[in-house]
C-alpha cells in the first residue's frame, strides 16, 4: 500500500465488502464457516478414533495402576488394616479379625473372593488357594453371632496366623498403585517400600533388554542390507529400478503370516537351507544348525520382514542425493572411498534414520512372527504381555507392560515426527 | 544401452584363470558332496579352463559352444546327482560359457566409464553381486513355498520325489483341502466379510476427513493428524488389549441391553476394530493425493453453478479417486492380513484366514498353510498391480511424468 492512499482509507473509514458489512468483518465470518466446514468433514472419524482407540487405549493405561479391588471385596477390614501397624511385628486384633469375617460373607454370597484371591495370588502364591479354602468354611460363621474369631480363623488355615498374609493384603489396599509398575520392572511392593524381586522371579527386565537389543540387531541388519540395495535402486536407469522394485514391494505387500511360515519352512532342522547346506557337504547330517524356535530365527526372519521399511525410505532420500555430487568430488581428487564418505554418505543420512526409527517402532512391538519363529529364548516383552492377558489374565500387569513399551514407542515416534515429519510418511 | 567404452579382447592369461576360479567354486561343492573338496575343486577348475581354452582356440564359434558347454555340464551333473543335477549343471554349463566370452571379448568393460581402474570394475561388479543376493534374500521366501504347496506327502520340505521332479511327489490336495474343509472355508469367508465392509467404513470415513484436512484453516491439524495415525504407530499388541477390554464392555451392553445376537455383535466389534486400523493409510495416501490437487477447479465448479455435493463427485472424486482406491487397499490389506487384533477381540466363530493359519503355524501342522500362502501371494501380486497402475494413472492426471 502506497502513502497516497493512507489518509484516503482512514477518511472513508472500513473497507466495506460488496454487501456493506466491514470487509474485516466478512472476511473473518468467511473464515470461521471454511473453519467450521473443515471440522464437520473432520469430525465423525475424529470422534470414532477418540471413542474406539484412544478411549480404550487410555482406559487399559489407567487398568495398570487401578487397584480398587480389596477395597471394593473387603470395605470394613480396610478400614481396620488402616489402625494396624504392620511394623510392629504383631498380629492384628480381633475387630479385624471380625471386620475381615463379616465382608467375606458378603463376598462370598457375590461370590468375589475366589477373585479377590486370584489378585492376591499376583503378590504372593498360596493366597488364591487359601481365600478358596477358607471361603468354604467362613460361610457357615455368622458374623453377628460366632464371635471371637481371632482363633476360629487361625483353626481354619494357619495362614490367616502368619503376619505376613495380613500385611500383604495391608499393602495392596490401596485404590492406586504403583504395584504392577514395579512388578513390571522386577519389583515389588512390601510393607517396607518397593523391593527387588527374588532372583527366579526376576524375568521381565531381561525380557524388556532382550527386546530392545534384538530390535536394535534387527535395525543394524536392515541398514546393512537395505543401503547397497536402496544405492542400486536409486542409481539405476528408471526402468530396471521398476522391476527390482517389485521385489521389494511384493514382499511388502505379501500377508506377515504367508512370509512368516515361509521362514518356519526355510528354517527347520529338515527345512531348505538346512537342506541345501547338507546336500552341497557344508553342513553334516547329524549336526543340521538349529536355526528355528530361537534368537537367530527371530532376527533372520524379522529382518526380511522389515527390510522394505527400511529400503523405501532411504531409496526416496537417496534418489535425491545428484549423481553430480559424486563426479565433482572425484574430479577435485577424492579417492572413491572419500568421496562416498565425505559426500554420499552424509547426505543419505536421514533416510537411514527414518528407516532405521520405522523399523525400530515396528521391531519393539511385534508379536506374531517371534510367537512362531522365537521359541522361549527369541520373544519379545509383546509375547508376555499377550500371555498375561490371555492366559494368566494378570491384566494389571499387562497393561503395566504395555503402558512401558507405549512410553518408548511414543518417544521414538516424537524422534521420527521431529526428524521426518508425519506428514512425509509415504506408502508404496 | 549403447556402449561407452570401445572393447577390446582380453589375454588368454587373464580369462582362464578367472573362469577356473568359477569352475573351482562350483567343483568344492560337488566335491565335498562326493567326499573330497580338495579333488573337486582341482577338478573343476581344470575342466572349466579346459572348456574356455578349447572354446576360444579350437572352435571359435560361439553359438555352438554355448550349447556344448550347457549339454556338456548337464550331462555331468546328471552322473553325478540325477535330474536335479542335470538342472543345475545346464544352469552352470550356460553360466561358464557366458562368463567365458564375457571375459574374453571383453564385454564386461561395455556398458563401464572408459577411465575406470581394474580395480574399480572389479568392485562395481562385486557390488551388483552383494545387491543380486539381497534381493534374492528377500524374494526367496516367498518363492519357496509355492513349489512345497504342491507336495504330494503332509511335510513342509522337499521330499526326494519332488527333487527328481517325480510327478507323483506332486500334488493338488492341499488346495483341495483348503476348498473343502470346513475350518478353512468358514475362515476365509469371515475374513472376506470382514475386510470389505471395514474397508468401506474406512475409506467413507477417511476420505471426508482427509479433504477436511486439505483445507487451508484447520485449527489443531497436527494434533489432529497425529490421533488420526495414532493406529499405525501403536504397537499392534497395545491396540489389541486395549480394545480388547473396550470391546467386550460393548459386547457384553449390545448384547444384554439391546438384546442382538451373540455372532452379530462378534462381527460389528472385529469390524470396527478393524476399520480403526485401517483409518491411518487411507488418511495418508488421500492427504497426498490431495497435496497435487487445484482448488481453483472447485472454485470453478462453483462459479458455473455447481452445489457443493455436485462439485464433489463430478469434480474433486474423479480427481482423487486413485488415492482413495489405493488408500483402500492398503486398508483392505490391513484387515485382511491382521491377526493380533482379531485374535483378542473375536471368538472363534469370528475366525479369519490369518487367524487359521496362525494356529495352524502353532499347533498342526499342515501343508494346507502352504496352499493358502500361494494364494495369498496371488492375491497380493494382483494388488500390487494395482496400486502401481493407479499411482501411474493419479500423476498422469495431475500432469506430472509418471516416474
Amino acid at each position: 500500500m502506497s502513502d497516497a492512499t493512507q489518509p484516503d482509507t482512514a477518511k472513508a473509514g472500513p473497507v466495506l465488502a460488496a454487501d456493506g458489512t466491514p470487509l474485516k468483518r466478512s472476511l473473518a465470518r468467511s473464515l470461521r464457516v471454511q473453519k467450521m466446514r473443515a471440522m464437520a468433514l473432520i469430525a465423525p472419524l475424529l470422534i470414532f478414533v477418540l471413542v474406539s482407540f484412544i478411549i480404550p487405549i487410555g482406559s487399559m493405561l489407567f487398568r495398570s495402576v487401578e487397584n480398587g479391588m480389596v477395597e471394593q471385596t473387603l470395605p470394613l477390614t480396610v478400614v481396620e488394616l488402616q489402625a494396624w501397624d504392620a511394623s510392629t511385628g504383631e498380629l492384628p486384633d480381633e475387630p479385624l479379625y471380625a471386620a475381615f469375617v463379616a465382608d467375606m460373607v458378603i463376598a462370598i454370597d457375590a461370590k468375589r473372593h475366589t477373585r479377590l484371591g486370584t489378585r492376591m495370588n499376583y503378590e504372593k502364591t498360596g493366597m488364591s488357594s487359601l481365600f478358596r479354602k477358607s471361603g468354604r468354611q467362613i460361610k457357615k460363621l455368622d458374623p453377628a453371632t460366632d464371635g471371637p474369631f481371632k482363633d476360629q480363623l487361625i483353626e481354619i488355615d494357619k495362614k490367616w496366623g502368619e503376619h505376613e498374609t495380613w500385611s500383604v493384603i495391608k499393602t495392596h489396599s490401596v485404590a492406586i498403585t504403583n504395584g504392577y509398575f514395579l512388578n513390571a520392572i522386577d519389583m515389588q511392593r512390601t510393607p517396607d517400600g518397593a523391593q527387588a524381586q527374588p532372583e527366579d522371579k526376576r524375568i521381565l527386565i531381561t525380557l524388556f533388554k532382550r527386546t530392545l537389543i534384538m530390535s536394535m540387531i534387527i535395525t543394524c541388519s536392515c541398514i546393512a542390507l537395505a543401503y547397497p540395495a536402496a544405492w542400486l535402486l536409486a542409481n539405476l536407469p528408471a526402468r530396471s529400478a521398476n522391476m527390482l522394485m517389485i521385489l521389494v514391494l511384493l514382499p511388502f505387500w505379501t500377508s506377515l503370516l504367508v512370509r512368516t511360515s515361509a521362514w518356519k519352512v526355510m528354517l527347520q532342522q529338515q527345512g531348505v537351507i538346512n537342506d541345501v547346506l547338507v546336500w552341497l557337504g557344508m553342513v553334516s547330517d547329524a549336526s543340521r544348525l538349529v536355526l528355528i524356535n530361537n534368537q537367530t530365527g527371530t532376527i533372520i526372519a524379522m529382518t526380511h520382514i522389515l527390510l522394505p521399511f527400511m529400503i523405501l525410505p532411504m531409496y526416496s532420500v537417496m534418489r535425491t542425493i545428484q549423481p553430480t555430487y559424486l563426479r565433482a568430488a572425484k574430479s577435485m581428487g577424492a579417492t572413491n572411498w572419500t568421496a562416498f564418505w565425505r559426500v554420499y554418505f552424509p547426505l543419505s543420512v536421514p533416510g537411514i534414520g527414518a528407516g532405521s526409527i520405522l523399523v525400530f517402532i515396528l521391531s519393539i512391538g511385534y508379536y506374531i512372527t517371534p510367537e512362531i519363529v522365537g521359541g522361549t529364548k527369541g520373544v519379545f516383552i509383546s509375547n508376555r504381555i499377550a500371555y498375561h492377558i490371555s492366559s494368566s489374565l494378570n491384566w494389571g500387569l499387562a497393561a503395566a507392560l504395555g503402558t512401558i513399551l507405549l512410553a518408548v514407542v511414543l518417544i521414538l515416534y516424537w524422534a521420527y515426527d521431529k526428524i521426518v515429519g508425519i506428514d512425509n510418511v509415504k506408502l508404496g | 544401452m549403447a556402449s561407452l567404452t570401445p572393447i577390446s579382447r582380453k589375454p588368454l592369461s587373464f580369462v582362464l584363470p578367472t573362469t577356473a576360479a568359477f569352475g573351482a567354486l562350483l567343483g568344492l561343492f560337488v566335491g565335498t558332496a562326493n567326499g573330497s573338496a580338495s579333488l573337486g575343486i582341482l577338478i573343476g577348475a581344470v575342466i572349466v579352463a579346459a572348456m574356455g581354452a578349447v572354446f576360444i582356440l579350437g572352435l571359435k564359434n560361439e553359438q555352438m559352444a554355448k550349447w556344448i558347454a550347457i549339454v556338456g555340464v548337464a550331462a555331468l551333473g546328471f552322473f553325478f546327482a540325477g535330474l536335479p543335477g542335470a538342472i543345475i549343471g545346464a544352469l552352470s554349463g550356460w553360466f561358464f560359457h557366458w562368463i567365458t566370452y564375457w571375459l574374453y571379448e571383453g564385454r564386461y568393460r561395455a556398458k563401464l566409464l572408459p577411465y575406470l581402474s581394474g580395480r574399480q570394475v572389479l568392485w562395481h561388479y562385486t557390488f551388483r553381486v552383494i545387491c543380486g543376493s539381497i534381493f534374492v534374500f528377500l524374494i526367496t521366501p516367498i518363492l519357496v513355498v509355492m513349489p512345497l504347496s504342491f507336495n504330494a506327502e503332509d511335510f513342509f520340505t522337499f521330499t526326494p520325489e519332488m527333487l527328481r521332479f517325480d510327478p507323483e511327489g506332486y500334488s493338488l490336495k492341499h488346495y483341495r483341502d483348503f476348498f473343502t474343509n470346513n475350518e478353512w472355508q468358514r475362515s476365509f469367508k469371515n475374513s472376506l466379510i470382514i475386510a470389505p465392509i471395514a474397508t468401506v467404513i474406512s475409506v467413507s470415513l477417511g476420505t471426508l476427513a482427509a479433504i477436511g484436512l486439505s483445507q487451508s484453516h484447520v485449527p489443531g491439524r497436527r494434533a489432529i493428524m497425529a490421533i488420526l495415525i495414532s493406529p499405525m504407530i501403536v504397537p499392534l499388541i497395545i491396540s489389541a488389549t486395549g480394545m480388547f477390554f473396550f470391546y467386550s464392555d460393548i459386547g457384553n451392553w449390545l448384547e444384554g441391553t439391546l438384546g442382538l445376537p451373540k455372532t452379530f455383535v462378534g462381527y460389528v466389534k472385529v469390524v470396527l476394530a478393524h476399520a480403526v486400523l485401517g483409518i491411518p493409510f487411507v488418511i495418508i495416501t488421500v492427504t497426498a493425493t490431495l497435496v497435487g490437487f487445484d482448488h481453483s477447479l472447485t472454485r470453478a465448479a462453483a462459479n458455473m453453478g455447481a452445489n457443493p455435493v455436485t462439485t464433489f463427485f463430478r469434480v474433486q472424486m474423479p480427481l482423487i479417486l486413485p488415492g482413495v482406491i489405493s488408500g483402500g487397499l492398503f486398508a483392505f490389506i490391513t484387515s485382511f492380513d491382521e491377526v493380533v487384533v482379531v485374535l483378542f477381540v473375536g471368538s472363534a466363530s469370528q475366525k479369519t484366514l490369518p487367524w487359521q493359519m496362525f494356529t495352524g503355524l502353532r499347533e498342526q501342522i499342515s501343508p494346507t498353510i502352504l496352499a493358502v500362502a500361494t494364494i495369498l501371494v496371488g492375491i497380493s501380486i494382483l494388488l500390487l498391480a494395482t496400486v502401481e497402475i493407479l499411482r501411474r494413472r493419479s500423476e498422469r492426471l495431475r500432469g506430472m511424468s509418471p516416474t
